[in-house]
C-alpha cells in the first residue's frame, strides 16, 4: 500500500514580490505511512505550519509535489476534504454557538462521519454539550477543535500544535485522543515543539529546522544515532578556564563517550554506558586538579538529537533564526 | 442514520450567533428605530417658527410695536440700535427694524441668504403695510395641505427605510464576514468539504430574515408616531424591500470579499455608503442635483430603492410599474455576488 502522505521537494517562498521574501520551506520531503502517528518536531519558525497547511491544501507551495491517500490537490479536492480532518494552529470558533451546535455544524459538511455525541465523548466534553464556546477553557476549546476535526471520521488527521499552551493534564487528554485514532488504524500527522510529546506520542518523527527535514526516524532510532542513549552533564568549579582549551577534547577520549560538547557553564557528554564512563571522568578531573561543581546523568532525549544536529536548542533556535 | 443539511446548519448557526449577540440585535433593530424616531421628530410638521423681530429704539419704530404685539407670529424685542445689530449677528433675531432719520424711512436689516430671514422680511412687511392701511388688490383663496401623505415626514420615512436596508445589508454582512476571516474561521471552514456558496448564501439568507422584523418594526413605529399613510399594498412593499435587502447583501459581500481588518472594512463601508446617503434621496429628493450628475445618481442602488419605496408607499404603485427599478437593484446584487464569489479571500 502506498503512503498516507508523500511530499517531495516542497518549497515555499512568502511574499515573493517583496524586497525581502521569506523562504519558509527549502526542499522538504516527507513520507507518512498508513496508520502511524507522525510528528513534525521543530522550533518556532521552522516551517511546520507552512508544511502542514500545504499538505492540507490550504496553501499553494511555490514548488514541489504532494500526494495524500494516493490523491492530489487540484484534481481530487472534494474526495480529499471528505477524508481528512484538520485542526489549525489558531482558529477561534464561533463564540456564541454551543459545543454540540459547533460539532453538528462541522458534521453536516461530511457525507459520512461520526455522531456528534460520540465525538464529544472521545474528547471528554460530554459534560459541556450546551456551553457556549466563549465559556470554555483553553484546553476545552482545543479539544472542541479536535472534535471538529474528528467528526468527519477522517482517515488522515492533521493537528497543528494541538497542545501548545495547555497544562500537562489537558495535553495528556489530547494525546489520548490521538492514540484512539491510531487504534482505529487511522493516520495522524501532528506538529509540536515539545520533545517529550513527540517522543511519547509519535511512531516516527521528522525533525524540521529552517525549512527542511534534518532527521527522520522513530524516537529510539533518532536517539540511537547519537551513539549512546545516556547523557552526563557536569560543570567544574572554574568554568572560565575549563570551557575551552585541551580539556574539551580530552573528554571525548574517555571510555564509552560518543559525543561531547561545551554548554553554558559546563559540558555535556553522550555516553553508551555511564557505569564505565563515570569512574574515568572522576579520575580525569581529580588528575587535572579541577573540582566538580555539579554532575547529573539522564537518558538522552530528542532535545539532544536536535542540539547534536544543529548546535542549537529547540527553544532558543527561534532567536537565532534569520529568514534566508 | 440522521441526515445533515450543510446549508441548514450554516443558516441556523448564523441565526443563533445573531440573536445571542445583544449588540448585533441593538444595531440592527434598536438603532434604526431610534434613528427614525429621532429624525422623524426633528422633521415633524411643526407650527411655523415664530419670527423674532428686533426694534431699534426710536419713536417711529415704537409705533409699529402695537401692530406686531397683537400678532402671535411675531416675538418682539426692543433694544438700542447697536444691541439689535448684535442680536442679529448672533442669530437671536431674524430681522431688525430701525428708522433712518435722514431718509425719513424705515429700514429692514436681515441676511437675504437665510430662508428664515427672507420669510421674516416678507411676513413682517406684509403685516406692517396692512396695519398702515394697504389693501390687497388681488383676491385669493388658500388651501392648506397638512394631511398625511404629503408632509415632509411622509417623504422622509421611505428614505429612512431605504437607508436602513442599505446600512443593515452592508454592515450586517461585511462585519460578520471580516470577523470570520480574522478568526480564521473561514479558513477552517474551507478546510472541510463545505460548499463555499452554501456559506455565502447562508450569510445572505440570514440577513434577509433579520430584515423582516426590522421592516415590520420600522413601519409600525412610523405609523404609530407619525401616522404615515400606506397607499400601496404590503406585498409590493415586501417585494421591494426584499429586492433592496438582497441587492445590498450582495454589495456587502463584495465590499467584504478581501478586507482583512475591521478598520479596512469600516472605511470601505463608509466610502460606499456616504455618496448614497447624500445623493440618493434619503433626506431630500435626488432630483435636486444638477442634471449632469443625474445619470450617475440614478444608477445608484439606493436611489432606485428609495424611489421604488416612495412609489409604493406614497403613490400606491404596483410592482409592474417598478420593474425597471427592481431590475437595476437586482443587477447590482447579482453582479456583486458573483464578483464576491470570484474574489473572495478565504484565508
Ligand atoms: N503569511 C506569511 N507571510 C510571510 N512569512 C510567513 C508567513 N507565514 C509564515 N511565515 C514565515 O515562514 C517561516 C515558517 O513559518 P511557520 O509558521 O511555518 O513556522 P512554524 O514551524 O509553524 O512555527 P511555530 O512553531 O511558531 O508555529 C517563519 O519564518 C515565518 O516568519
Ligand atoms: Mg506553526
Amino acid at each position: 500500500m502506498s503512503d498516507a502522505v508523500r511530499c517531495c521537494d516542497l518549497r515555499k517562498r512568502y511574499d515573493p514580490r517583496k524586497k525581502e521574501p521569506v523562504d519558509a520551506l527549502v526542499g522538504l520531503d516527507l513520507e507518512v505511512r498508513h496508520g502511524e502517528c507522525f510528528g513534525l518536531l521543530g522550533p518556532n519558525g521552522a516551517g511546520k505550519t507552512t508544511t502542514i497547511e500545504i499538505l492540507e491544501g490550504l496553501l499553494e507551495p511555490t514548488s514541489g509535489s504532494v500526494e495524500l491517500l494516493g490523491m492530489r490537490w487540484g484534481s481530487d479536492d472534494n474526495q480529499l476534504r471528505q477524508r481528512i480532518g484538520i485542526s489549525l494552529q489558531e482558529t477561534r470558533l464561533a463564540e456564541k454557538l454551543t459545543v454540540t451546535e459547533t460539532v453538528r455544524l462541522f458534521r453536516s459538511f461530511y457525507r459520512q462521519g461520526r455522531d456528534p455525541g460520540e465525538v464529544l465523548e472521545v474528547v471528554s466534553l460530554t459534560d459541556k454539550p450546551n456551553a457556549w464556546v466563549q465559556k470554555l477553557s483553553g484546553g476545552q476549546k482545543q479539544r472542541l477543535a479536535v472534535a471538529c476535526a474528528l467528526v468527519g471520521d477522517p482517515q488522515l488527521l492533521f493537528l497543528d500544535e494541538p497542545t501548545t499552551g495547555l497544562d500537562p493534564q489537558s495535553r495528556r487528554e489530547i494525546w489520548e485522543i490521538v492514540r484512539q485514532q491510531k487504534s482505529r488504524g487511522y493516520t495522524t500527522l501532528i506538529t509540536t515543539h515539545y520533545m517529550d510529546e513527540a517522543e511519547r506520542l509519535c511512531d516516527r518523527i521528522a525533525v524540521v529546522d529552517r525549512g527542511k527535514v534534518i532527521a527522520v526516524g522513530t524516537p529510539d532510532e533518532l536517539i540511537a544515532r547519537l551513539g549512546g542513549d545516556h547523557v552526563i552533564e557536569f560543570a567544574l568549579e572554574n568554568p572560565a578556564e575549563s570551557q575551552d582549551g585541551p580539556l574539551k577534547e580530552s573528554y571525548s577520549e574517555l571510555p564509552s563517550v560518543t559525543g561531547s560538547r561545551a554548554e553554558a557553564d559546563g559540558f555535556v557528554l553522550t555516553v553508551r554506558e555511564p557505569h564505565v564512563c563515570l569512574p574515568a571522568l572522576l579520575e580525569h578531573t581529580a588528575r587535572s586538579n579541577y573540582a566538580l561543581a555539579r554532575l547529573t546523568t539522564r537518558h538522552a532525549s530528542l532535545e539532544d538529537v536536535f542540539v547534536n544536529l544543529t548546535g542549537r536548542h529547540l527553544t532558543e533556535a527561534d532567536e537565532e533564526h534569520v529568514p534566508a | 442514520m440522521r441526515s445533515y443539511s450543510p446549508f441548514r446548519e450554516l443558516f441556523l448557526a448564523r441565526m443563533r450567533e445573531f440573536y445571542r449577540e445583544p449588540a448585533a440585535v441593538f444595531w440592527t433593530y434598536g438603532f434604526p428605530i431610534l434613528l427614525t424616531a429621532g429624525l422623524g421628530l426633528a422633521f415633524r410638521n411643526k407650527a411655523p417658527e415664530q419670527i423674532h423681530v428686533g426694534l431699534a429704539d426710536s419713536a417711529e419704530v415704537a409705533q409699529l410695536a402695537t401692530a406686531l404685539d397683537a400678532d402671535e407670529r411675531f416675538i418682539v424685542e426692543s433694544a438700542s440700535a447697536t444691541e439689535c445689530a448684535r442680536l442679529l449677528r448672533v442669530g437671536r433675531i431674524d430681522i431688525m427694524v430701525s428708522f433712518d432719520d435722514e431718509a425719513g424711512a424705515y429700514e429692514y436689516r436681515f441676511d437675504p441668504t437665510q430662508p428664515e430671514a427672507v420669510r421674516a422680511r416678507l411676513l413682517l412687511d406684509d403685516t406692517l403695510q396692512r396695519s398702515a392701511g394697504r389693501e390687497d388688490v388681488l383676491q385669493v383663496a388658500e388651501v392648506q395641505v397638512t394631511e398625511p401623505g404629503s408632509r415632509y415626514i411622509d417623504f422622509l420615512v421611505p428614505g429612512l427605510i431605504g437607508m436602513n436596508l442599505m446600512g443593515g445589508g452592508l454592515w450586517g454582512i461585511g462585519f460578520v464576514t471580516v470577523d470570520m476571516r480574522i478568526r480564521k474561521l473561514l479558513k477552517r471552514l474551507v478546510a472541510t468539504p463545505m460548499r463555499r456558496r452554501d456559506l455565502l448564501l447562508s450569510i445572505i439568507s440570514g440577513r434577509m430574515v433579520f430584515t423582516v422584523p426590522e421592516m415590520t418594526i420600522l413601519l409600525f413605529v412610523a405609523w404609530l408616531m407619525f401616522k404615515i399613510p400606506f397607499a400601496g399594498s404590503l406585498l409590493s412593499f415586501a417585494v421591494v424591500a426584499a429586492v433592496g435587502a438582497l441587492s445590498f447583501a450582495g454589495i456587502g459581500l463584495l465590499v467584504a470579499s478581501r478586507a482583512q481588518k475591521l478598520e479596512t472594512i469600516s472605511g470601505l463601508m463608509n466610502l460606499v455608503m456616504l455618496p448614497m446617503w447624500l445623493c440618493s434621496g434619503v433626506f431630500f429628493s435626488s432630483e435636486r442635483f444638477p442634471a449632469a450628475l443625474q445619470p450617475v445618481i440614478q444608477a445608484l442602488p439606493l436611489t432606485q430603492l428609495n424611489n421604488a419605496l416612495r412609489a409604493v408607499m406614497l403613490e400606491g404603485s404596483g410592482l409592474g410599474s417598478q420593474w425597471m427599478r427592481l431590475s437595476i437593484l437586482t443587477a447590482w446584487g447579482v453582479v456583486s455576488f458573483l464578483l464576491a464569489l470570484k474574489w473572495f479571500r478565504w484565508t
